[in-house]
């Protein structure tokens, strides 16, 4: 029995934390939140130094060539830190994205560029009200034109590529295909969005006639985004448990600071209950993200599975430590001064950003139901 | 990453294969239980057979030292041992406790000559042993204890009642823990002590519990007489050796195995119909049970997690304390579901497929939620341990015994 990460990802993810607890204090979070800048630059070419964003790149197109074990320890310490870094656009969607559908061609132009930091790259799905569906993407693509309105695209300001979802013309399911557009041509329009996690900042994209490209084959954009979203949710569950960890040792200090009726909050039998149901949820998602790395890495049988649980298990524990961890704080923790807001906005946003808990549980079910038919 | 064996564990684990293979039946299908309705004398007897079967073939307890009938292994052998065992139709649960808590709160305290009488045949299953702790005005809070323990020269005198006693009824010998001092505060008036279940003044009343069983029992002592070479520990430090044997509770009470859970649930869940077709098409059903896989896989990895440590000669980390937990209720609610599923007919005993098995859960986990710690105390375990919060204000602290408000 070997269910546990190897001395050599654990030294990884303790220099990740340290880096990040040295350079990304909740103050750098304070402040991108605050501000105007699209992103912790100083943090980010920190983590790009360290070699983040090419840990899963192979060496042949610039990266380190490691497994999905490396970024996900790197995975759980950003998100500890909450950093306000293109982490889950950039190395986790838009390289997945690149590695699982890329051409060589389109590998050896972005892959390298990605593990250099030279560029940063996102997903462009939702177009507004409605959650994406193959049949209400009205985004166009065709002879090498990119016609529509991606919001809200996660860093899509900061972005220097994004892999869309259009419609290509086919039926049901197959209307869609994924599309590489260089964000720096003609045709491409960048407005900032106001979001409830303006620590992420996100962007509306407008494309009118802006050259782009097929990635992966026309038709294919569902099942391949399905596809990257079960990796995604993979990578996405330990920035989740990382978060839900900080969140509840937030509250777990406060409590034995705060007193209250001459004791500390942390004695009383409402609040340690609490805790330790945050403790129970995150080590319940720990476990499932594990299965869901141990699954990526073999890329196995179990991973459209594995995936979903984990996905279900780390968005439950993040919400409730995030919002438990106000509740701990009290009056105080409802305040703008307060670091308990970072967790709180960043819970949701990546409760929301592949697809929320009630979609994920359905999948799971079908995916047992598949798995028990085979 | 890999859940694969060592070759050491996998060769132990081949070795184990055999050797059962050889003396039991393996199981037909997973569901079944081999946790016994233990108020019944003959399965009681196949169970000391087999125990003592094991015994011979140094299977009943590997980490004990090899003077004391084990091999001085590591706890993941155990483990492997247990894992293979689950998968035969074999009489467990009579020794348990026996064997996990009292054997080494006595290996903790008893005198050589006493390893060398009780040790042997409590491993063999000849001797069953049971622990006397709770009382009626102490469950949680078991260092309220009032069963009351007084000198007579070498000897001492027992009165009291103790409850909730598991196998008490089938069972030799018993340790005991007893109130010395009621002048001092709770917890340093205690003392412990093993006795003989048939010295005269025990009387073994079975409890009839709501599922209908009977596995446990109130022991009542009028003037039971025990010489003091019997005590385990120093007088007034019942307390010490209680928790010896409490950590060791930790190690002894594992996941109840066998039983329904995630497939025969969506197998209800298909076969049923609902007003809008099958209930597995249902979304409400399909969240339900996305939840109770999530927590069901989630306890199976954790446990990974525990023997990945246990594997590396490693001390494992807090993360098993949420498992009773998570699978007491989980027991408990998933029954009460199935059987809304079933309409009306999920209160019926006979005729209707999964009712049975699910409602064993759903009565099996009210008792499973208190047992061996409940849901709320073992939340202030994790509070207290893992997080480091401040232990409940006791007032009851430095107020002598015999000053306290009593229910």
């Amino acid at each position: 029995m070997n269910f546990d990460f190897s001395d050599d990802q654990k030294l990884l993810k303790e220099q990740v934390r340290k880096f990040l607890a040295d350079k990304c204090p909740t103050k750098v979070v304070r402040r991108v939140l605050d501000g105007n800048e699209t992103h912790a630059e100083d943090v980010w070419k920190g983590l790009v130094d360290l070699g983040v964003p090419a840990l899963g790149i192979p060496e042949e197109y610039g990266g380190m060539g490691l497994s999905p074990l490396e970024v996900c320890v790197a995975a759980e310490e950003i998100g500890r830190a909450a950093a306000p870094v293109p982490f889950d656009s950039s190395v986790v969607l838009a390289t997945e994205a690149l590695k699982l559908a890329g051409s060589d061609a389109q590998k050896k132009k972005w892959l390298p560029e990605l593990a250099s930091g030279k560029a940063i790259g996102t997903l462009a799905i939702a177009e507004g009200a409605q959650p994406p569906k193959p049949r209400t993407i009205r985004t166009t693509f065709g002879g090498g034109r990119l016609n529509g309105r991606k919001l809200p695209v996660t860093d899509g300001e900061a972005a220097t590529f994004a892999i869309a979802l259009a419609n290509t013309g086919g039926s049901g399911d197959r209307a869609v295909s994924l599309v590489l557009v260089d964000l720096r041509h003609a045709g491409v329009t960048k407005k900032r969005i106001e979001t409830i996690d303006p620590a992420r900042k996100h962007a509306e994209l407008t494309f009118n006639d802006a050259s782009a490209e097929v990635l992966g084959g026309e038709g294919e954009g569902w099942r391949l985004l399905e596809k990257l979203y079960d990796a995604a949710a993979v990578y996405f569950a330990f920035a989740q448990v990382g978060g839900a960890e900080a969140a509840m040792w937030m509250a777990r200090d406060y409590a034995l600071q705060r007193q209250a009726f001459g004791r500390a909050i942390g004695s009383y039998q409402a609040i340690k209950h609490k805790l330790a149901d945050c403790y129970v949820k995150l080590e319940l998602a720990r476990s499932n993200a594990y299965y869901g790395a141990m699954m990526l890495t073999e890329d196995g049988a179990d991973l459209p599975l594995a995936a979903a649980a984990a996905r279900i298990a780390a968005t439950d524990a993040y919400d409730f430590a995030a919002k438990e961890n106000i509740q701990t704080h009290g009056g105080i923790g409802f305040t703008w001064e307060a670091d308990t807001q970072f967790h709180y906005r960043r819970s949701r946003l990546l409760a929301l950003s592949i697809g929320g808990p009630m979609a994920w549980k359905d999948k799971l079910v079908t995916r047992l139901e598949q798995k028990n038919a085979a | 990453m890999d859940f694969n064996d060592t070759s050491e564990e996998a060769a132990f684990r081949q070795e184990v294969r055999s050797w059962l293979d050889t003396n039991a039946t393996r199981k037909s299908d997973d569901t079944q239980s081999n946790r016994a309705r233990n108020d019944d004398p003959e399965l009681l007897q196949k169970a000391k057979e087999w125990q003592d079967k094991k015994a011979r073939a140094g299977y009943a307890r590997l980490t004990w030292p090899k003077e004391f009938g084990g091999r001085g292994a590591s706890p993941i052998l155990q483990v492997i041992y247990q894992q293979e065992e689950a998968n035969y139709l074999v009489p467990l649960g009579f020794f348990d406790i026996g064997l996990g808590m009292c054997i080494p709160t006595m290996m903790a305290y008893a005198k050589p000559e006493q390893l060398q009488r009780y040790v042997k045949p409590a491993l063999h299953g000849q001797e069953v042993w049971c622990q006397l702790f709770s009382e009626p005005a102490a469950g949680s809070d078991v260092a309220g204890i009032r069963t009351k323990a007084e000198r007579d020269g070498d000897d001492w005198i027992i009165n009291g009642q103790k409850v909730w006693t598991s196998g008490a009824h089938y069972c030799d010998f018993g340790i005991v823990i007893t109130r010395t001092d009621p002048n001092v505060p709770k917890h340093a008036g205690l003392t412990m002590f093993f006795l003989d279940m048939k010295t005269p003044g025990v009387e073994v009343r079975p409890i009839k519990q709501m599922s209908g069983g009977a596995n446990f029992n109130e022991v009542f002592f009028t003037n039971v007489r025990i010489p003091d070479s019997q005590r385990l520990g120093k007088v007034g430090e019942g307390w010490k050796a209680a928790l010896t044997t409490l950590m060791n509770e930790r190690l002894a009470v594992g996941l109840p195995s066998g039983g329904l859970d995630i497939d025969e649930l969506m197998e209800l869940a298909r076969e049923t119909e609902l007003e809008d077709g099958a209930a597995i098409r249902n979304q409400q059903v399909r969240s339900k049970i996305a939840e109770w896989y999530v927590q069901q896989q989630g306890l199976k990895l954790t446990r990974y997690r525990t023997l990945t440590a246990l594997s590396k000669g490693q001390t494992p980390g807090p993360e098993s304390s949420i498992i009773k937990i998570v699978a007491a209720p989980k027991m408990q609610d998933m029954g009460a579901f199935a059987m809304e599923l079933m309409g009306h007919a999920g209160i019926m005993k006979e005729d209707v497929p999964f009712a049975a098995g699910f409602q064993a859960q759903w009565i099996g986990g009210a008792g499973f939620r208190i047992a061996g710690g409940t849901d709320e105390i073992l939340r202030n375990i994790v509070a207290e341990r893992v997080l480091g919060l401040p232990a409940d204000i006791r007032v009851d602290k430095d107020v002598p015994f015999n000053k306290l408000t009593r229910s």
